[in-house]
């Protein structure tokens, strides 16, 4: 085999030109553009992981600023019942009030027609008694020809009245 | 051919035309025969021959095509394309690789292990182009111990360089397991010491082997196809034809084998850059 039938003569050509090469390769592509590669890797990681870590910071931030939201909203909302309550009440209230003074007035103008309606029907049975004993006094007047005392009619119509 | 001792400057030209006409068939191992290109052959540093051969030319084109890929890749971008996410994918699967065997401290081995395994990979992909059809020939020089040896050499080197700068002397407890009955120590030292001199040996022997291997195998198939397809083609639709199927099912496996080895040599790297990085 030819390599080493030509190892004596082709040993040195060989080794010098393995060195050249490989050192070529080694201190110009190894050393001199692997670790430039390497370190935009590195750079790109870096940057991925730093992306990675704003957005999840992010992600965070906008949880609590939703938590906080959501509280604000409950406590608005709350605030905003408690308002309808009370604007509830009030108007329950006033309008208690306003019955309950409406009822008074309403009240007051009953007892004050009945008084009146009481007052006429008082009126009008003693108008009655007057006419009736006055008729009466004319009719005894009249067909008995006597002459009643007044006040002896009155009486007498008064119990008729009240008992007929 | 029992010519390489003679001569330093010109030993090896005229090989494949021997054996060519000595035997006028394929020869599965002529493809590894280093040839001096360009009239590089009698180039020469104190007396040692440097000839930019065919080996060297390999070895030249998957640093370029390396260079391209790589280069393809440095855009830096923030969002990267198609090209700088595989170049990206390669860096992280070394550094990966260098993080699950040796640990936070196998960051600074990434230019190494990256160099090592990419260089590699290019070597043996590039090893197995098709461009035979086009008349060139592609030339792997991992089949070849000289090359992968100096790779192995080098990574066992830096093994013991890192091992006796960070633990001193301490470093010889490597060859002690915890936990070794104390009558054990001195036997169990030299067995330690043996399968650690070893290293570079697997290590560059491995690759070697495999990239040849799968070659010659490819090879001799190939031999199969051409000689029965001229012989008749009775002997073609027995042999040829099922070679020829193997051999595609063989190319994927190669292509497996590329990747499998490049990986097996950056993986065994990392693992004995391990121990002396952490001892046990």
């Amino acid at each position: 085999m030819p390599q080493i039938e030509q190892l004596a003569a082709t040993f040195s050509s060989q080794i010098f030109w393995m060195l050249v090469f490989f050192g070529f390769t080694f201190f110009v592509i190894g050393r001199g553009m692997v670790p430039k590669i390497m370190d935009t890797v590195a750079k790109r990681d870096t940057q991925i992981a730093d992306d990675l870590l704003a957005a999840e910071r992010a992600r965070k931030q906008a949880d609590a600023e939703e938590e906080s939201w959501r509280e604000r909203e409950n406590a608005n909302r709350a605030k905003a019942h408690a308002l309808i309550a009370e604007a509830r009440a009030t108007a329950a209230t006033e309008t208690e009030q306003r019955l309950a003074a409406a009822q008074v007035t309403i009240d007051g103008k009953i007892a004050e027609a009945e008084a009146g309606i009481a007052a006429a029907r008082k009126a009008a049975a003693d108008e009655i008694e007057t006419v009736a004993a006055e008729a009466a006094r004319d009719i005894i007047g009249r067909v008995a020809g006597l002459s009643l005392d007044e006040g002896q009619v009155r009486a007498a119509v008064k119990e008729n009245l009240v008992h007929g | 051919m029992g010519q390489g001792g003679q001569e330093r400057a010109l030993p090896f030209t005229g090989d494949r035309d021997i054996r060519v006409a000595a035997e006028a068939k394929v020869d599965p191992m002529h493809q590894f025969t280093i040839e001096p290109l360009f009239g590089s052959g009698h180039w020469s540093i104190a007396g040692y021959n440097i000839a930019f051969t065919n080996s060297a030319l390999w070895m030249a084109i998957a640093t370029v095509a390396l260079l391209i890929f790589v280069a393809g890749g440095s855009k830096r971008q923030l969002v990267p394309g198609r090209w700088q996410m595989a170049v990206e994918t390669f860096t992280g699967f070394v550094d990966g690789m260098l993080a699950a065997n040796v640990g936070p401290n196998g960051k600074k081995y990434v230019p190494y292990i990256f160099s090592l395994f990419m260089f590699i990979l290019f070597a043996n992909v590039l090893g197995l182009l098709p461009i035979g059809v086009l008349g060139l020939h592609a030339f792997t020089f991992t089949s070849h111990f000289s090359a992968t040896g100096v790779l192995a050499i080098m990574s066992f080197a830096i093994v013991l360089i890192v091992g006796f700068v960070k633990h001193k002397l301490h470093f010889f407890s490597l060859f002690v397991p915890h936990g070794t009955p104390a009558a054990m120590v001195v036997p169990i030292f030299f067995v330690e010491l043996v399968s650690f001199l070893v290293r570079p040996f697997s290590l560059g022997l491995r690759l070697f082997v495999a990239m040849m291997a799968g070659h010659v195998l490819l090879e001799v198939l190939s031999s199969f196809v051409i000689d029965s397809g001229n012989a008749n083609i009775g002997l073609f639709a027995i042999a040829g034809l099922p070679s020829f199927i193997l051999m595609i099912g063989i190319c994927a496996l190669e292509l497996l084998v590329a990747g499998i080895q490049a990986y097996v040599f950056a993986l065994l790297t990392c693992v004995y850059l391990n121990d002396a990085e952490n001892l046990h």
